[in-house]
């Protein structure tokens, strides 16, 4: 581990070198890194710049209101805002949800990971992984992705133009629905919408299928430099179904030590708190989240794709369960630890979820009527789903009046700040130590966050335009080098 | 013979008694309007409705309607007073459309819709008002109120109750309850009351009843507030 580079001991002196924001990843985030005059690395953190206050603002706001509002979190995977706050709010309501209630629901949630899923990998992580880490910046980008591999592009703008229309049909609009209500949800499918569902989804499940391939040739043809870029090991945590199927609606929670040791299994999340605690730290929005039992300094996970394919014990669809067992046979057997194991990871989530949205698509209760339940009353709700980016808690009190007097959510991304700042200052060493800073460089920290997939707030749309700006400042605070990248792509010094 | 008068060129007829806005809508002629509901005595307050008669402007819906009156009302003019006195309501509140309940069912929301609002273009007021929710079945969320008293009316003039007021005055001015701690939990409304379900915003509001109909199934998903409060086509 690198703890020791998570803050310097003589700060004073150091040159600072910021990454600021760090491009293709959903929100705004930025890397500092402490040099000294030899550009030996003693400091590197990843820090989150913005401040949202959701957990305040919908205080005092009615409970039935809530799912709506939060999902305003985020422009990417709004459903899973959407489904955890409803989870959460079917316990206020004392709700048992009907078959139609809870299959419409997942369905809108495999739509959700895959659209997510394919954004990720084709739109933001694709250019660095098929071109190369330090490639010419000015096509590292998804353009230059359909510039030379026209199939892949537009196959990635098909996967996730399909997801979001499961989610359009299944909560209104492709973006910030209302489908999940306290109890259930407020449509189901017709038979027209099912039809123009499944006339693709065969398709989808091909694609998907490429992009498992796609992701494993990259892998396997250099796999010493993806096992070792940014490598380190750590617990994982996620939802796994009763009998240890990958499920990303509902499950128990499972976490597993970085010797694949369980440490806690099956848990019941409706008393998280118990077991997850968090961590404030001066220097970043985002707390750190910590196994309790581990303590602060020894607790600290991954959750998302990398840490459900290793928890798990099988996918509970064919196809992406294969890949899962030639994924874990990759890995020895064990866990996989490598930080770029996340896209292959993911890549066999995004299959499992086309092949999911093909199971339900022949389940007749999507047409059901009978959509809303409701039961005795209670004044706290949890709700936790696998969200395309893990685990996401959502917990609430109301009074009663039925309005909000606490909430507090642990987005994946949180649960994964520690992670993220060890992968950065793992990429740190290995590459920018004692080395002249270039882009291509600095791309290779952007390359190990962007792994995770981090949703550092709402969507940002300016995919391939982020302006970055690095300074070199030296211990008397002057700059004496500074490189630009424009928002056309360009660098300049 | 029936009456009549003239609405941007068009003979539109009357009985006596009526106002301008009562043969209009009868007539499938849309005033853009708020406070006005057929079934109350009409406000003339939010002055959506103002038209112009013979050169001078006036409020459709309390102006009765009188033979050969030239009125002039779907005039740029007057329609660019009509956005400034919406988006000037949108602001003056804390209309936060993308999470209210009543999206997609709300007048307010509607008419700027009719109106091409595409931003509030004023300064929002970001005022503090208080949500009550200490009634069991009814929500009053006074963020959304737009003081047209609707609730005033239909309280007072259908449900016998006087549940409802406004106190205060200019941008102070504030929708109040009739009980002494100030609290509607502590009135005498009943979720079944008139008053309860007349609000063309969010202001007044069924609990537990948020989102329960889908995208698309809402009152102004499919038609303009023009198409639903006169029976016509948006043409």
């Amino acid at each position: 581990m690198t703890f020791e580079l998570e803050t310097a001991a003589n700060p004073e002196g150091l040159k600072r070198v910021v990454i600021e924001p760090v491009s293709r990843v959903e929100g705004h985030g930025k890397v500092t890194l402490l040099l000294d005059d030899d550009n030996r690395v003693h400091q590197a953190r990843f820090h989150i710049v913005e401040f949202r206050g959701f957990e305040k603002f919908i205080q005092g706001r009615p409970y039935w209101e809530v799912p709506v509002i939060v999902q305003r979190l985020c422009g990417i995977c709004p459903v899973s805002h959407n489904l955890g706050a409803a989870k959460a709010m079917d316990m206020i309501v004392g709700a048992q949800l009907t078959p139609s209630a809870e299959k419409l629901r997942r369905l809108m949630h495999l739509g959700q990971v895959l659209q997510s899923h394919a954004l990720h990998f084709y739109y933001l992580a694709s250019p660095d992984l098929l071109f190369g880490f330090d490639s010419d910046v000015a096509k590292r980008n998804i353009v230059g992705v359909a510039a030379a591999y026209p199939d892949v592009a537009r196959q990635g703008v098909a996967l996730r133009k399909y997801g979001q229309e499961v989610i359009r049909l299944t909560s209104g609009k492709r973006i910030h629905g209302t489908g999940a209500i306290p109890g259930g949800v407020n449509k189901n499918l017709s038979m027209e919408e099912r039809d123009s569902l499944l006339k693709d989804i065969d398709q989808m499940i091909a694609w998907s299928r490429d992009a498992v391939e796609l992701i494993k040739k990259i892998y396997c043809d250099r796999p010493d430099f993806y096992n070792g870029f940014g490598y380190f090991k750590s617990c994982f945590m996620s939802l796994v179904r009763d009998d240890g199927a990958l499920d990303l609606y509902h499950g128990g929670l499972r976490a597993r030590d970085e010797h694949g040791q369980a440490i806690f299994d099956h848990l019941d999340y409706s008393h998280y708190w118990d077991y997850v605690h968090e961590e404030v730290k001066s220097w970043s929005y985002m707390k750190f989240p910590f196994i309790r039992s581990r303590g602060r300094e020894e607790g600290w996970y991954r959750v998302g794709p990398l840490a459900r394919i290793n928890n798990c014990d099988f996918i509970p669809t064919p196809l992406a369960e294969t890949e899962r067992k030639v994924f874990k046979a990759f890995g020895g057997g064990s866990a996989t630890q490598a930080t770029l194991a996340y896209h292959w990871a993911r890549m066999i989530e995004m299959l499992h979820c086309a092949e999911g949205i093909q199971e339900l698509l022949h389940d007749n209760d999507l047409l059901g009527s009978d959509l809303v339940n409701r039961g005795e009353r209670a004044l706290r709700g949890v709700g936790v789903i696998e969200a395309p980016r893990g685990t996401l808690i959502h917990h609430y009190r109301i009074n009663e009046d039925e309005l909000i007097v606490r909430a507090n959510l642990i987005v994946s991304t949180t649960h994964n700040n520690h992670a993220m700042n060890e992968a950065v200052r793992q990429v740190a060493l290995q590459y920018l130590d004692g080395q002249q800073l270039t882009e291509g460089l600095l791309n290779h920290i952007e390359v190990a966050i962007r792994a995770f997939d981090p949703c550092l707030s709402c969507a940002t749309h300016a995919v391939g335009k982020m302006p970055l700006e690095v300074e070199l400042v030296d211990a008397g605070g002057n700059v004496i080098d500074r490189l630009n990248k424009n928002s056309d792509g360009r660098c300049d010094a | 013979m029936s009456k009549t008068i003239t609405i941007d060129g068009l003979a539109v007829p009357f009985q006596e008694g009526q106002t301008i806005m009562d043969a209009a809508l009868v007539s499938g002629v849309y005033i853009p309007h708020l406070c006005h509901n057929p079934e109350f005595k009409p406000h003339g307050s939010c002055k959506l409705c103002t038209v112009n008669v013979n050169g001078r402007n006036v409020a459709s819906c309390t102006m009765p309607a009188v033979e050969g009156q030239q009125v002039l009302s779907d005039i740029a003019e007057l329609n660019a007073d009509r956005l400034a006195l919406t988006q000037m309501l949108f602001v003056e509140g804390n209309h936060l459309c993308p999470a209210c309940e009543k999206t997609g069912n709300c007048q307010l929301q509607a008419v700027a819709y009719y109106l091409g609002m595409m931003s509030p273009h004023y300064n929002h007021f970001y005022p503090q008002r208080e949500a009550d929710a200490s009634h069991p079945d009814v929500m009053l969320d006074r963020n959304r109120c737009i003081y047209c008293e609707l609730c005033v009316r239909a309280s007072r003039e259908v449900d016998g109750k006087n549940v409802f007021g406004l106190s205060g005055r200019g941008i102070k001015t504030l929708l109040v309850v009739n009980s002494a701690s100030g609290l509607l939990g502590d009135t005498d409304l009943a979720v079944t009351d008139k008053a309860a379900h007349v609000c063309p915003t969010g202001a007044i509001l069924i609990k537990r009843h948020g989102y329960a109909v889908p995208i698309g199934q809402r009152v102004f998903d499919h038609i303009t507030i023009k198409e639903v409060q006169t029976g016509g086509s948006d043409e």
